[in-house]
Parts: C-alpha cells; sequence; structure tokens
C-alpha cells in the first residue's frame, strides 16, 4: 500500500462551452462526476460527489494549459488546440499531454477567403507584401507564419469572430473547425491543416512527478477501454453562422466595426436614436455583416476587445467599442493612432483593483504593506486587462507581481489562483456574491467611437469619416 | 541567497573581463592589420529581416526573442539581433552600397533562447565579413585571417573542417523533390541531422552514390575534391561547385594550410551559397564562415557577392592561457590614514601625478591594505609621505611628490 500519498489532495480544470456536454458524461460514465457541472451552471467550484480529496473549477478552455502549466491545477481537460498555442510560445511549460480523450474533434485550419487573391500556400511566398493573419491563436499562427517562409507578416490576434475579418480587413485567418466543410461555409478556403484536434487529459509535471493521481487517471482510462463511450456520440451545440456575402472592395467606403455581445442592445438602441438602420445587427442569431442605410458605409460585427488594434491600422475607419479596450490597446502602445472621437454615454462600467474578502486591507497601500511584509510575493494578477493591470502595478511600484491573462471569468480565480484581480463592474453586485472587496477604483469606462488620427488627417476618406463621426456625436447631444 | 539574474544570463566578473579584452584586442589588431574596419549594428533589429527563405531557419526562428516594440500596433516584431552577419548585410545596403568592396568586423552580442537555462543564451563573437568580391581568393583571405588571429591569442592546437554549402545544395536539387520535401528536408540538415539526406537518396541510385562519397568521406586535401571530379556521375549542375569548392582548396594546399574536408560539419548554413569553414579545439567548435552571395539581394539589396566568419569569445575564452590576460600595469596604493582636508586634497594630487605618469594608483582613506608593491602613506602634517616597498619590505620618508615619484621610478 502507499502511504500518505494515497490521500493526496487533487484538483482538476475543467471546460466551459464546447466541450462541456461529452466532458460531463464521459466524467459520469467513469465515476468521477461532479455536482453542478453542467451547462449554464453558475457554480465555478465543484466537489467530486465519490472522491472527498477531488475537487475541480470551471474555466474558459483557453485558460486551461496555463492554470495547469502553473501548478495551480494537477489535472485538466481541454483542446490539443488551446495547449499547443501555450507550448507554441512557451515551449517548456511543465505541461504533461496523459490521453486523448477522441471527443471534440476539430482541426486547426489556415485559411483565406475565397474571393480573395490567394489561393494556395505558394501565393504566399513571393513579393514585398505584409500579410496580414487574424486568429485566436497568435502563436501558432506566428510559428505556421515562419515555417511557411513568409518574407513579411503580421498577427493581429482577436479575441473571435476571427472568420469576418477576410478578405477586406485581413488576408488569412487562423482558425478552429469541425470540419472543412465549416470553413467552407465562411466562405473560406484551407490553405493547411496545420493540427487535429481532440480533448485532451492534461497534468502538470510536478504533480505527476510527486503527487498520486492514479486513482483519477485510472478511472478515465477505463472510461477509455469501454467498448460503448456515449461522449463520443455527444455532438456540441454550436450555432454555425453561416456567412455569405458579396465583398466589397470600394476603397472608398468607411468600414465601421460595430460590438457583439453585452453591448449590441445598447449599441442598436443608440443607433436608432441617431436615425441609423441596420438590418441583421439586432435580435439573437447576428449576421456579422449588417447592411445599414447609408450605401457609403461597410459594418462587420467584430469584438469590441479586437477593435483598437483594427483601427490602429486601418483595417476599419471607425469602431464603437469601451474606453476599457481603448485604455488597455493604449496602454501597450502608446504612440498608437488611435483616439476617441466620441463618448456615447451608455455602457457605464467602473475599471477597478478588487481583492477577497478574507484579505486584511482597504487600499492599494495596504496591499503593498503585505508584499513588503512578505507575504503574496509574488503578487498573482489576473485580469482581462493585461496591460492595463501591469501599468496600473508599475504606477504604484508594486514589487513583484505575475500577470494572468484571462479570458473572462476572471471573479473565479479570487482567491486561490490569484491575489488581485483588475476587472470591470457596473454595481459592485457579482463580485460582492463572489466574496471579493473592491480596492480602488482605476477609472470609469462608457461606450466609446474610435477612429485613427492618421486617416482623419490624409485619408482620402477623410470628409466620409467626419461626416459620420458628425451623426455620431449629434446623436450623443440629443440625448 | 537566492539568484535574481535571468536564466540563461551570465556576469562578466572583472577576470573575465581581462580574458574578454585580451581576445578583443588581439582580434582588433589583426583586422585592422588587414584593412578592415570596425562597425556596430544595433541590438534590436526588425524580425522580417531575418525571416526571409535563406536567411534564419524555422527552428533558429523559434528560438528568437522576438517581441512587439512599444509602437508595435502594426504588428511589426522587433527581435534582439539573433545572428551577426544579417544586421551587418542591411548596414552594408542601407550606408555603404556605392563602394563596391567593404572590409568590416564587428564584435557583437548575439542572443538565442536555449531551454535548460545552462547555457548562455546571450553569446559573444568577433565576426568579419568581406563584402563585394566572389574571387577564391576572397575566401582564403577569411581564413588566413582566423588563423593568424588565432595564432596570436596563442591557440596553436585548432583543426579546421571545410564543407561546401553550393555542392550540397546542387546535389539537393538533384534529387528532384518537391518543393514540400525539399524545405521539410533542408530544414532537418541545416539543424544537423544528415540522416534524413542518406533515408532520401536510396530513391536515387546514382545521386545516392555520389551523396554516399560526399558525406561519409572525409579528405585530406585537394586530391579527395580531385577525386570526386573525376567520377562520372557528377551531375552538370554540381560540378561548377565543385570546381571551386577544388580551386580554393588546392590554394590552401599551396599555402601549407591544413585542413580536413568535412561536408557534415557545417550547420544552420541556410544563407551560404559557397565555401563554409569552421574552426575547432579540444573537441570544441570555436569560429565558423562561410560565402553568401545570395544574402544581400535577398534582404533588398543589389546582387553583391560576400563571404565572412565569425570566432565565437565564450569558447576561445576557456583556450587562452592566463598569463596572456595578467596584469599589466604596475599600481600605486595610496593612503591617507587622517584624512583631513589638506591630506585628502594631497592624496588626491599625488594619485592624479601617478597616473600622469603612467601608472594605476589607487586611493584609500579607511586603513585598507592591497597587494600592489608600493603604498605611499599621506602624513596629516604636510608635505609627508611614507613610501613602503612591499617586495623589498622597505621604508623611505619624504616630503615632495617629485620626490615619491622619483623613489618609486627609480624602483623600476
Amino acid at each position: 500500500m502507499l502511504t500518505g500519498s494515497q490521500s493526496d489532495y487533487i484538483k482538476m480544470a475543467l471546460p466551459k462551452g464546447r466541450l462541456m456536454p461529452a466532458t460531463t458524461c464521459l466524467l459520469e460514465e467513469t465515476g468521477l462526476e461532479f455536482k453542478d457541472y453542467t451547462p449554464g451552471t453558475r457554480v465555478y467550484r465543484l466537489k467530486s460527489t465519490k472522491f472527498p480529496h477531488l475537487s475541480a473549477k470551471i474555466f474558459q478552455e483557453k485558460d486551461i494549459p496555463i492554470q495547469v502549466a502553473v501548478g495551480n491545477y494537477d489535472l485538466g481537460i481541454c483542446s490539443l488546440d488551446w495547449i499547443e498555442e501555450l507550448l507554441a510560445k512557451y515551449p517548456t511549460s511543465a505541461l504533461l499531454k496523459v490521453a486523448d480523450l477522441q471527443y471534440g474533434k476539430g482541426d486547426l485550419y489556415l485559411t483565406a477567403s475565397r474571393y480573395g487573391n490567394i489561393s494556395s500556400l505558394q501565393d504566399l511566398s513571393a513579393g514585398q507584401y505584409s500579410w496580414r493573419i487574424v486568429s485566436e491563436y497568435p502563436n501558432l499562427a506566428e510559428t505556421a507564419a515562419l515555417n511557411f517562409r513568409l518574407r513579411r507578416f503580421r498577427i493581429f490576434p482577436v479575441w473571435g469572430a476571427a472568420e469576418v475579418y477576410p478578405p477586406e480587413n485581413a488576408d488569412m485567418v487562423l482558425l478552429w473547425a469541425e470540419n472543412e466543410q465549416e470553413i467552407k461555409a465562411q466562405s473560406l478556403t484551407p490553405l493547411k491543416t496545420l493540427l487535429s484536434s481532440n480533448a485532451f487529459l492534461i497534468a502538470n509535471q510536478e504533480s505527476w512527478q510527486t503527487k498520486n493521481i492514479s486513482q483519477i487517471v485510472a478511472c478515465l482510462s477505463q472510461g477509455l477501454e469501454l467498448k460503448d463511450k456515449p461522449w463520443l456520440k455527444i455532438k456540441p451545440e454550436v450555432s454555425k453562422n453561416t456567412n455569405n456575402f458579396r465583398p466589397d472592395f470600394n476603397e472608398e467606403k468607411i468600414w465601421l466595426a460595430l460590438p457583439d455581445g453585452h453591448q449590441q442592445s445598447p449599441t442598436t438602441e443608440f443607433l436608432n436614436k441617431a436615425g441609423l438602420e441596420l438590418q441583421g445587427y439586432s435580435g439573437n442569431r447576428v449576421n456579422r455583416r449588417p447592411r445599414f442605410n447609408m450605401d457609403w458605409v461597410n459594418v462587420k460585427v467584430i469584438r469590441p476587445q479586437d477593435m483598437p488594434l483594427q483601427v490602429a491600422n486601418g483595417n476599419f475607419d471607425l469602431a464603437i467599442t469601451g474606453k476599457d479596450w481603448l485604455m488597455e490597446h493604449l496602454c501597450r502602445f502608446p504612440s498608437s493612432p488611435v483616439t476617441e472621437l466620441a463618448d456615447l454615454g451608455f455602457g457605464q462600467v467602473k475599471v477597478v483593483a478588487v481583492v477577497s474578502q478574507e484579505l486584511p486591507m482597504t487600499n492599494i497601500d495596504n496591499l503593498k504593506q503585505l508584499i513588503q511584509a512578505g507575504q503574496l510575493s509574488p503578487l498573482r494578477v489576473a485580469s482581462e486587462y493585461i496591460n492595463i493591470a501591469d501599468k496600473y502595478l508599475r504606477d504604484n511600484h508594486v514589487s513583484r507581481y505575475q500577470l494572468i491573462p484571462t479570458w473572462g471569468a476572471s471573479e473565479a480565480f479570487l482567491p486561490e489562483d490569484a491575489d488581485l484581480l483588475i476587472e470591470n463592474t457596473q454595481t459592485g453586485q457579482t463580485l460582492a456574491k463572489h466574496n471579493l472587496k473592491i480596492i480602488d477604483t482605476i477609472f470609469q469606462s462608457t461606450a466609446c467611437l474610435i477612429g485613427n488620427k492618421n486617416n482623419l488627417e490624409s485619408s482620402s476618406k477623410k470628409e466620409k469619416i467626419a461626416s459620420l463621426v458628425e451623426i455620431f456625436s449629434r446623436a450623443v447631444e440629443s440625448n | 541567497m537566492t539568484s535574481q539574474k535571468c536564466k540563461g544570463a551570465r556576469d562578466l566578473l572583472p577576470k573575465d573581463m581581462g580574458a574578454f579584452r585580451f581576445i578583443e584586442d588581439v582580434f582588433r589588431k589583426s583586422c585592422l592589420g588587414w584593412g578592415y574596419q570596425e562597425v556596430r549594428t544595433p541590438t534590436l533589429e526588425y524580425l522580417h529581416l531575418f525571416t526571409a527563405a535563406g536567411t534564419l531557419t524555422p527552428s533558429m526562428l523559434s528560438r528568437v526573442y522576438s517581441f512587439l516594440d512599444w509602437d508595435g500596433w502594426s504588428g511589426e516584431r522587433v527581435v534582439l539581433r539573433p545572428d551577426g552577419t544579417i544586421p551587418v548585410a542591411r548596414l552594408y545596403i542601407e550606408n555603404l552600397q556605392p563602394q563596391e568592396i567593404a572590409r568590416l568586423f564587428y564584435i557583437t552580442n548575439v542572443f538565442a533562447f536555449e531551454e535548460t537555462g545552462r547555457e548562455n543564451r546571450e553569446r559573444w563573437q568577433c565576426g568579419v565579413e568581406l563584402i563585394g568580391i566572389n574571387k577564391p581568393t576572397s575566401d582564403l583571405e577569411l581564413i588566413l585571417l582566423a588563423i593568424e588571429t588565432l595564432g596570436n591569442l596563442g591557440i596553436g592546437d585548432f583543426q579546421i573542417q571545410l564543407s561546401h554549402a553550393g555542392v550540397l545544395k546542387a546535389a539537393l536539387e538533384e534529387l528532384k523533390l518537391n518543393p514540400d520535401e525539399k524545405v521539410r528536408l533542408l530544414d532537418q540538415i541545416l539543424d544537423g541531422n544528415w540522416q534524413v539526406l542518406t533515408e532520401a537518396k536510396s530513391k536515387n541510385s546514382e545521386m545516392g552514390r555520389l551523396i554516399s562519397l560526399l558525406l561519409d568521406l572525409r579528405g585530406k586535401g585537394s586530391s579527395f575534391l580531385e577525386n570526386l571530379k573525376a567520377l562520372p556521375q557528377i551531375p552538370k549542375k554540381v560540378k561548377p561547385a565543385l570546381d571551386n569548392f577544388a580551386e580554393i582548396a588546392s590554394l590552401l594546399d599551396v599555402l601549407g594550410c591544413n585542413y580536413q574536408i568535412d561536408i557534415t560539419s557545417t550547420r544552420g548554413f541556410e544563407y551560404y551559397t559557397g565555401l563554409c569553414f569552421q574552426f575547432s579545439a579540444k573537441g570544441k567548435k570555436i569560429g565558423s564562415g562561410g560565402r553568401y552571395d545570395n544574402l544581400i539581394p535577398l534582404i533588398g539589396g543589389k546582387s553583391t557577392p560576400a563571404c565572412g566568419f565569425a570566432l565565437y569569445v565564450d569558447p576561445v575564452v576557456n583556450l587562452i592561457k592566463p598569463q596572456a590576460t595578467k596584469k599589466a600595469n604596475q599600481g600605486i596604493l595610496i593612503r591617507c590614514d587622517r584624512p583631513m582636508t589638506e591630506s585628502i586634497q594631497t592624496s588626491f594630487q599625488l594619485a592624479e601625478s601617478f597616473r600622469q605618469a603612467g601608472y594605476v594608483a589607487e586611493l584609500d582613506f579607511s586603513g585598507r591594505q592591497s597587494d600592489w608593491r608600493w603604498t605611499i602613506t599621506v602624513q596629516d602634517k604636510p608635505p609627508s609621505f611614507t613610501c613602503t616597498d612591499q617586495t623589498r619590505n622597505r621604508k623611505r620618508e619624504v616630503t615632495s611628490i617629485a620626490d615619491v615619484l622619483k623613489i618609486v621610478g627609480g624602483s623600476k
């Protein structure tokens, strides 16, 4: 018998979203089920129904390899693409791929628009053109570009909606899809399959070397040897947007980016007040290329997080985003030409510094004292706003700290996986519910219209840009 | 105390710097003697300078320190210089192109990530580039300059290995692979995996035999290459490269230079097009170089032939003898045991006089001992000096700075 290690406490990181239904089924079939691990759950921290020494937390899939690599979790389940995305940049991560769980199949494709001028990889090697590649997988995109010997390229990391950028606003997209049909339905042409990905069981290297996690691994292994594997039959519910459109290469038209997600309905309301009509922007199924009642404006619906970088590079002329995302961009690139053209007033949030209620402090100075006293060192800081967080900590002379980028649901990181959170909040209620408290308000954010200083001065479209800005500004004043 | 130094980084201590400067000085002197001029390029360069096919291999690119600058919103990445030659080629294109021939040298650090952190991620090299000549005599010039430098450093026991990227690349062409396969094969060979070539060659038996003769044998003189040239199955496209290789080898024979021909001796020769050479001592690679006629046009310059080499400072440090790095200057310790305004003033004046006379003068106001031969103690009742000669264990009292200098000067 093993001694002591039999009772090793084991923590698992489990995915939200696409992989959740099949993962739930796998865990149930192998006797590892967790109460509340079901789609739509509002709980993040899970207890195993059978094993008292096993607990789990729910994360965005992209967070899981990072959380396991840094050792916050012993085991994790996520798709291979996110594992490889981490390893592409940090090949020495303390991460072990333990088992291929075989579900959640899909591939990572490098694609170009079928309306563009790229039909094969050979088309990329000629000339001095700097190819624009959009992806949620910037590290893998860079590796691919280097391996294909692209002479010049620019990688634009995005939070989502990568497929809508080409052909007008990007040349290529690296994205995940279940199969080629799905790629083609987006009017994209696959140039190369970079990776075939399944859900994987991963382990932290240190845990694997020192802890006894055999019981959990054995349960999963038995499952993988079963003849009948019901979890392989579960098809994830992915709302597949088809993307049928006529591309518009007219260089005199204005490109406007509108936000998806939370900001969508207040933006619709605002546009209506401004007398602007959009077809296909409101409602549940977003058309990512809605039509405007002004034919000199082209609209795409993308993530607000991605807009400042796109406007800085002239891929879009104007965009409606939040001041928080503009600030995040300017903290990273202080000389960026992106600027706020109008404060639209809606979508008010505060960006705040947050700690657990349990910590004996009320402001940032208390926090610094605690760090100086040798506690909380290095300070683990989780945030979606990684550059705002970095600047805030630098400006406050906090030393040393460790930034943990997150992709949503950051409040669940405290207290066990981070000490400080830089997060937005409307009322503070969600934070309070998670037993968190605000120790500092960094700034107030509202929705704003952003543009590119250089284009406002010198672009051939500057009059058109100015008149659209005018329309928005008037709508703000009339409110 | 735990170290706060970055993984893979290194501190150079006074003794290391002594050796480092010695190598630098010898190298500079040799280069200046051959008519080369020193240049220095920036630490940061744009990544795209290194990404074009024919510059750095993907495996080297995967280890560069690349990042977005504070104004990198365009997505244009910058790198910490991963290679010495490419930035100098860029410098030539931007500043010296009208000048037909450029003989340039540099002492620079290059950066490459190394996984374990036990090896240095920042390495120093002494590099030479001869731009504008495609004659075999220029390849020869570089080899002889390198040999002279190593000789001046007191390193006698080193070997030279020769290879030829032109021969190798022409032979690869003859394998008639599809573009995908070719890139994959070349990438692996560039990383030193010659095994893949042995596997690929079996498909084409004529070429297979030739590649075996090239890869498996080591030659000790130009005759080896003459023998290869005489073979019936040498393809037409391989021949000019082989001729060039044989010509340089026979010139080296004439000059009495010992070398070994080993096609597999070279690595990461992505941008090389002709002769490649490597220096090794005690089993360690201490320098390498070669001809790169396509690099300058590839990164946007006019078609310009060029060749170059670099000596690696880190392994060379371990080969130079300690006496070569010993302290050359004679030093004086000036002690002032009771520092008062006047005695402090006198101490600094005395130190200045010594320095002007070519001595190293170290000042001390806290009663310290040193291992310099002379200690001059400045008394607080001026002008009064005690001169102690520690090697002869003698003391003299004098009253003026001039007298102190006389006593120390007379002891030489």
